[in-house]
């Protein structure tokens, strides 16, 4: 199953940060993990949130340049080497990864992985065929 | 030294029976020769036999940039196409650049006002020139070249770039003489700086600094740190090159070599002479250039003229530094770009939208800083950063191409740049010129 993720383009600019964490407050949208890629100018705010779609509508609105994109998220085994297990699960199937970043299921303290791999597809019929679960959303 | 004192110390009213002599000389030749300029004097009911002073030189038609390049290659060659030696073109512009002929006389003509540039800078046939514009079709670096040698300087012709090897050479060959772009010499003094080397050490007396405008402030800069007196020296590839005019000793405005290049000040709206001492926009007539003469031409540089008995003895007239573009040309970095350049290059860019934004600015170097913010088309914004620095270097490559100049590209949100009902505000120049 593959996440919905927010991603938001956001320039190095005082306050922007601020902007879009607020817009998305008041059109009542949870947060479960944000994350951000940055460089000398801009940065890309990575968001996983309850109604994508409607924080999407509503960060447009704002003027803010944002996209709806699918990302894999896992939940890892709590205990030591658990990321390890997947990576090497990926790295011996030639699964690309371009980025990936962790978070926290809110109700059970457990920690999800989320994933952005070149071939979203793939990664997820790899991680089927190894028993590992890919959740749906976050509850 | 002077160069040529009976030209350069004629005295004027003298200087001006022989203006019109070759003003005269040259209409007439233009008007059998050249087509083109039949029609437009034929357009104003001017014939050759109106002109007998340079002061008719006002009845004559004007020569735009435009005009250059829609006559581009050959339209306006005023001599037969073997009689050429030397073409060169100009520099960093859109589309169709604009010739420059130079028939064996016009080689002379141009060593003969360079070399008289060199002189007003106190150079002799003794000194070491160590000529570091860029050589190629620009005219910097040649023109420069051919007065050098008419004077019988050692000439090295080191061309721009390669700052280390400038330096070597410069030690080795004791220079005396530096030409370059102003923010080209500032560049050097850093790069000596770290190389440990010390200017007052080497021999250099004079630098001979054009191509880009510069302040009184990188005047000084430039002496102190480079241990030299700074000219300033203007030309343009349309009249010739490198030559036209350059500061004497004086420093105090730039002497034009009138008896070559006539320049007169019009009102760019009317195109109304205005008397001496009036600022408006700055007009050449090659008076005797056999390759590609042109007749009141309008450069859209922006200055005023004058004479004075100037403390170095000659008589020629006097410009003053450039005070500014009638159009919105911008030099960067001594190349000339326009801000529609810019936008055509973004056009043919489909992840971004021809919505920009100029930033120039000097670095610690002095030298022009560009940047340029570009909106980011939103069907091409990505998760990923590295699709985005793609596009960025895509918009730089493209830059660099259209506009041979280095620019620094800043992504931005769209509908970030301000959008204005009228004419955009496309640059900030926060130089000090």
């Amino acid at each position: 199953m593959k996440v919905k993720q927010l991603s938001v383009f956001i320039e190095n600019t005082n306050g922007r940060l601020a902007q879009v964490t607020r817009v998305m407050g008041n059109a009542g949208v949870n947060m479960r993990a944000a994350t951000i890629a940055d460089t000398a100018d801009f940065g890309i705010l990575r968001i996983i949130c309850e109604k994508p779609q409607e924080a999407l509508l509503a960060l447009k609105e704002a003027g803010f340049t944002a996209r709806v994109t699918e990302v894999i998220g896992v939940k890892l085994k709590d205990e030591p080497g658990g990321l390890a297990d997947i990576m090497e699960l990926f790295e011996k199937n030639g699964v690309n990864i371009e980025y990936c970043y962790s978070t926290l299921m809110s109700d059970q303290g457990q920690a999800v992985v989320i994933f952005r791999v070149e071939d979203i597809d793939r990664g997820l019929k790899i991680l089927g065929e190894n028993g590992v679960d890919a959740i749906a959303s976050f509850g | 030294m002077i160069w040529n004192r009976d030209a350069e110390c004629e005295a004027v009213e003298q200087r001006r029976l022989l203006q019109g002599y070759q003003l005269k000389k040259q209409v007439t030749h233009l008007y059998e020769k050249v087509p083109f300029y039949r029609k437009k004097m034929d357009d104003l009911g001017v014939t050759p036999g109106d002109i007998n002073s340079i002061e008719d030189i006002g009845k004559l038609p004007f020569t735009t940039k435009d005009e250059l390049r829609e006559t581009y290659p050959y339209g306006l060659l005023a001599c037969p196409e073997e009689d050429l030696v030397e073409i060169h073109t100009s520099s960093g512009t859109t589309g169709t650049p604009v010739l420059g002929g130079y028939t064996r006389a016009d080689l002379d003509m141009w060593g003969e006002v360079m070399a008289r540039c060199i002189g007003m800078c106190g150079g002799t046939p003794s000194d070491v020139v160590q000529n570091a514009y860029g050589y190629g079709m620009f005219t910097g670096g040649l023109g420069v070249h051919h007065g050098a040698q008419k004077m019988g300087c050692n000439t090295i012709p080191a061309a721009s770039g390669n700052t280390k090897r400038q330096l070597m050479l410069m030690r080795d060959f004791k220079s005396t003489i530096l030409t370059c772009t102003p923010s080209y010499a500032l560049y050097m003094a850093e790069e000596a700086k770290e190389m440990g080397i010390d200017f007052r050490d080497l021999h250099l007396k004079a630098g001979v600094f054009g191509a880009e405008p510069w302040s009184d402030n990188m005047r000084k800069e430039i002496e102190e740190k480079l241990n030299l007196q700074a000219y300033d020296i203007y030309g343009l590839t349309e009249i010739i090159g490198p030559g036209v005019s350059n500061e004497c000793e004086a420093h105090h405005g730039l002497h034009v070599n009138e008896d070559h290049f006539y320049p007169e000040i019009i009102n760019p709206e009317t195109g109304e002479v205005l008397p001496e001492g009036e600022k408006g926009e700055l007009v050449f007539t090659s008076l005797t250039r056999q390759g590609t003469p042109i007749i009141r031409y309008r450069t859209r540089d922006i200055t005023y003229l004058w004479h004075d008995k100037c403390s170095c003895g000659r008589t020629l007239v006097k410009m003053h530094r450039l005070l500014g573009r009638t159009d919105d040309m911008l030099i960067l970095r001594g190349v000339n770009v326009f801000p529609s350049q810019i936008e055509n290059v973004l056009m043919q860019i489909e992840e971004t939208q021809p919505h920009y934004q100029i930033v120039i600015d000097r670095d610690r170097s002095q030298l022009d800083e560009v940047e340029l913010q570009v909106e980011v088309e939103e069907a091409f914004f990505s998760d990923e950063t590295k699709e985005l620095e793609r596009i960025r270097a895509k918009i730089a490559q493209a830059m660099k191409q259209e506009l041979q100049i280095n620019v620094n590209i800043k992504l931005v949100e769209p509908k970030s740049i301000e959008r204005s009902m009228g004419k955009a505000k496309r640059v900030i120049d926060k130089r000090n010129l």
